[in-house]
């Protein structure tokens, strides 16, 4: 649906995107991480036809953002970084007017200002001033606005910034639920988003295509994945890491905290993320070890992020 | 032309949700009574007709126009909602047109409520109609003249007192072109053909014959056609820098 081709834009001697490409297909949620100035917005704002690229080009359903831009806006809901709206007007003489610009008119145009004021859980705000909304509120105004024409493709940046907990996990589980028949593409810096959302993520950094894969691909690539950390009743906790360093298939054992209540802590790092959840078991019996805690970690995305976003 | 109607309506309907709207219809209203009857000494001119009315209007459009036109572009950077904006599905020529056109009605609908002037000549004495009709349809092209140069001016920053100053400079540099006391040192400067294409670039010497009751078409096309230009040179400033 949308597909991205060697984009590049360059501000004066500032590369923001440099030569980026790749796909998004239908009823996928593709989560776009980066640091701030990684080019995330540029490159959405391309895609949107608000700035013209330097070079290269992106298709959106089958239209060329250079050809036709007024079909390529068309198929998209577009909710930009800082969520604008008009603050002069109410809530739902918002909606309507983004309505009417998009060819909605009568009977069909309050009813799908009607379903996203639903939605977006606006309907108690309806008739209130932008100005005088919270925050959150107006972002969700501005969500509604590019859920309103029912495109096949949104464009969201950032669509949870700003929001206090509930109203992001409201506003994810939204997202969740249309995502179905629709092709997403949304920005962010928060990573438990992408786990939470996404069904693909690509890391940018600097303008260019760091990571590209699914949350959990992503996960396998953290030092941490297949880790596990381990809590035990011991007085001599030297000497069990030297006994733990034993265990097959272990990389590293880092001690993480000995002697309070007579516990120990450990990290144990795999051998290239390998599972050592069995040998660990085994250990702990053959030793029989009172076990306070154990669990095996997925994957750390902040150190994913860190480590591919930083050596570029 | 999708899209024309909302935008237009939107715009239009944004001057009345302040008072700004009022507090610019009353300011207008008044400077141009009050021009017309303590400046233009309406009365001692013994004439009933709507000349020394249509007088002021470069001067006072100097001011009152870019007022109107200079949020046009500028409070749409600043909020960001031009992103909104230009990323629906319209062309940028129809938001430019829909914009200036629901900024000119505004300006028409203050200069329609000066329509007591009317009566009042009628009153006083026998008014040839012609002129006033002539007056009418100039002062409100050379309105629509000021308004596309501040739409420009207002496209190119985010901060609307730069946008005003700026339209305000260039027009004033179009009104004292035509300046009777500016084409006496250009005339002692140039030879005559030159000073005279000077004075053709000027607002007020197209708009003189108009507020005479001459209607001469090249006055209607100069009027026209620096609408035009303007608004073609406001799609390309946009195009080539939606974000500042």
């Amino acid at each position: 649906m949308i597909q991205v081709d060697k984009l590049s834009k360059v501000f004066g001697s500032y590369r923001a995107v440099d030569d980026i490409s790749f796909e998004v297909g239908q009823g996928e949620i593709l989560g776009f991480l980066g640091p701030n100035g990684a080019g995330k917005s540029t490159t959405m704002k391309m895609i949107t036809c608000f700035l013209p690229p330097t070079s290269g080009t992106a298709k959106v359903c089958g239209y060329d953002i250079l050809e036709n831009s007024i079909q390529v806006r068309e198929n998209i809901g577009y909710l930009p970084e800082s969520a604008p709206s008009y603050h002069e007007m109410l809530v739902e003489e918002f909606l309507r007017f983004t309505g009417e610009v998009r060819g909605l008119s009568g009977n069909d145009l309050q009813k799908h200002v009607d379903r996203v004021l639903e939605q977006t859980a606006l309907q108690d705000v309806k008739d209130q001033l932008i100005d005088t909304l919270s925050k959150g509120y107006r972002q969700r105004t501005c969500l509604a606005q590019s859920l309103l024409s029912d495109p096949p493709v949104l464009i969201l940046d950032e669509p949870t910034d700003g929001l206090d907990p509930n109203q992001k996990h409201e506003v994810r589980t939204l997202i969740k639920r249309i995502s179905e028949k629709r092709t997403i593409l949304v920005s962010t810096h928060i990573l438990e988003e992408v786990e939470a959302v996404c069904s693909r993520a690509i890391i940018i950094a600097k303008g260019k295509i760091v990571a590209d894969g699914t949350p959990n691909q992503l996960l396998a690539r953290s030092s941490y994945h297949n880790a596990i950390s381990l809590r035990v009743k011991s007085l001599e906790s030297e000497s069990l890491l030297a006994k733990l360093q034993q265990i097959a298939n272990v990389q590293t054992v880092q001690l993480l905290d000995a002697g309070k209540n007579d516990t120990a802590s450990f990290q144990l790092f795999p051998q290239q993320g390998k599972s050592i959840l069995n040998e660990v078991e085994q250990f702990i019996q053959n030793e029989r070890l009172h076990v306070e805690q154990l669990y095996s970690e997925k994957g750390r995305l902040d150190e994913v992020f860190r480590k591919v976003t930083l050596n570029v | 032309m999708k899209g024309l109607m909302p935008i237009f309506k939107r715009e239009l309907r944004a001057y009345f949700y302040s008072p700004v709207a009022y507090v610019f219809i009353i300011i207008f209203l008044v400077s141009n009574v009050g021009c017309t009857f303590l400046l233009g000494n309406f009365y001692r001119a013994n004439q009933a007709s709507l000349e020394t009315f249509f007088l002021f209007h470069p001067w006072l459009y100097l001011i009152l126009i870019p007022a109107v036109g200079m949020r046009l572009w500028s409070e749409e950077r600043r909020s960001g909602t031009v992103e909104l904006l230009l990323t629906f599905p319209v062309t940028l020529t129809t938001v430019v047109m829909s914009k200036f056109l629901a900024a000119w009605t505004f300006i028409a609908i203050a200069l329609f409520l000066t329509f007591p002037m009317i009566f009042t000549v009628h009153y006083l004495g026998d008014a040839d109609n012609g002129p006033i009709i002539s007056g009418y349809l100039g002062s409100l092209l050379m309105a629509g003249a000021y308004l596309a140069i501040t739409s420009c001016t207002s496209a190119l920053t985010k901060n609307q007192v730069i946008s005003f100053i700026l339209s305000v400079v260039i027009c004033l540099v179009l009104v004292l072109l035509g300046w009777g006391v500016l084409s006496n040192i250009l005339n002692s400067w140039f030879p005559v053909w030159i000073s005279d294409l000077i004075a053709q670039f000027s607002f007020t010497t197209h708009f003189n014959a108009l507020r005479r009751g001459v209607v001469d078409l090249r006055d209607l096309i100069y009027f026209a056609s620096v609408i035009v230009f303007m608004l073609m040179v406001n799609v390309v400033i946009l195009d080539s820098h939606k974000a500042l």
